[in-house]
């Protein structure tokens, strides 16, 4: 499982890697751009991926001490809630916004303010990062289903839990990811007046 | 993995539930702090804050929730190699993209041109 997400950290690194020459280039632009994003709705998120780790790492553990599968479900469905609750706090109170504020390239463009081109494309970052980063929580949002189905035809055992503990470092992986898309696109730079 | 525990009868090591309830705070209060220097004026070093914060929480999710801090030797090494290996694509593409327009060759340089030349 580690050398799939090592697959994935380049995967993912090719875009931070990306993100970090554009930014180099058109350092104006992308915090103009940084700026419109809401740094509220980006921590709120953050906590809640946070406390989605906690609730799958507290699965896994249920699963290792032999404790009630009904324990281990509980774990897994607030995981599941928390990622849930992150998708739709991103498409609701994120994207939704964006949209009528006018700052999806190609979908709903309507800013006009300084450096229009290299906004463009910091949100054009914005929008492949998240975008990617979500599709990756609905995927993890299946495997999760599949883990309940599996728990609950008493599939693992004190020793036998691979699959909860490899699908909980996937799951882990994409807080990672997002703690780090975090720092880069909503706070890198600061957000004080006059930054 | 799951065969090994089988032959030998015990579990992967069990993080004891306290340990992920400090994990869970710091990340917390991590994201806390990295917010709310954001709106402090630092100049550059709100990059480096930020940046450091982050890694931060990284190694305490890898460290604790993914259980590398309990892992073989194998498994870290193969961690490792991820990060060494990201480490490689930033710096050398940064290093190409950000050094292009650089035009004056420095003097030295001129002179292994024919040196260079007369191997091919």
């Amino acid at each position: 499982m580690w050398v799939f997400l090592v697959t994935e950290i380049l995967f993912f690194g090719g875009m931070f890697t990306a993100y970090t020459i554009y930014r180099a280039l058109h350092y104006e632009s992308f915090v103009t751009g940084s700026h419109l994003l809401k740094v509220k709705f980006g921590a709120t998120n953050t906590y809640v991926l946070i406390c989605s780790s906690l609730t799958m790492a507290l699965a896994i553990r249920s699963a290792q001490t032999g404790k009630r599968k009904g324990q281990i479900i509980f774990w897994l469905i607030l995981t599941m809630i928390f990622g849930a609750l992150f998708l739709g706090l991103k498409l609701r109170f994120e994207w939704y916004f964006d949209y009528l504020e006018g700052i999806i390239p190609g979908v709903s463009w309507a800013y006009s303010g300084a450096h229009a081109p290299g906004v463009k494309m910091f949100m054009c970052f914005y929008f492949f990062m998240t975008g990617l980063h979500a599709l990756h929580m609905i995927v993890g949002l299946g495997i999760l289903t599949a883990l309940v189905i599996m728990t609950a035809r008493n599939r693992f055992s004190p020793q036998y839990y691979a699959p909860l503990e490899i699908s909980g470092l996937y799951w882990h992986f994409v807080d990672i990811v997002w703690i780090f898309l975090f720092a880069l696109l909503y706070l890198i730079g600061g957000r004080y007046p006059g930054s | 993995m799951s065969e090994h525990s089988e032959q030998s009868g015990h579990v992967g090591h069990v993080v004891p539930v306290s340990t992920y309830i400090i994990v869970f705070i710091l990340l917390m209060m991590g994201t806390a702090l990295t917010t709310g220097v954001a709106y402090i004026d630092l100049g550059r070093w709100n990059t480096v804050v930020a940046l450091t914060i982050a890694v931060t929480k990284m190694m305490l999710v890898v460290l604790f929730f993914m259980h590398a801090k309990y892992a073989t030797g194998l498994t870290r090494v193969v961690i490792l190699a991820g990060f060494f290996w990201l480490g490689i694509m930033i710096t050398l593409s940064c290093s190409d993209e950000l050094t292009r327009t650089w035009e004056i060759v420095p003097q030295g340089w001129n002179m292994i041109v024919p040196f260079v030349s007369r191997l091919f």
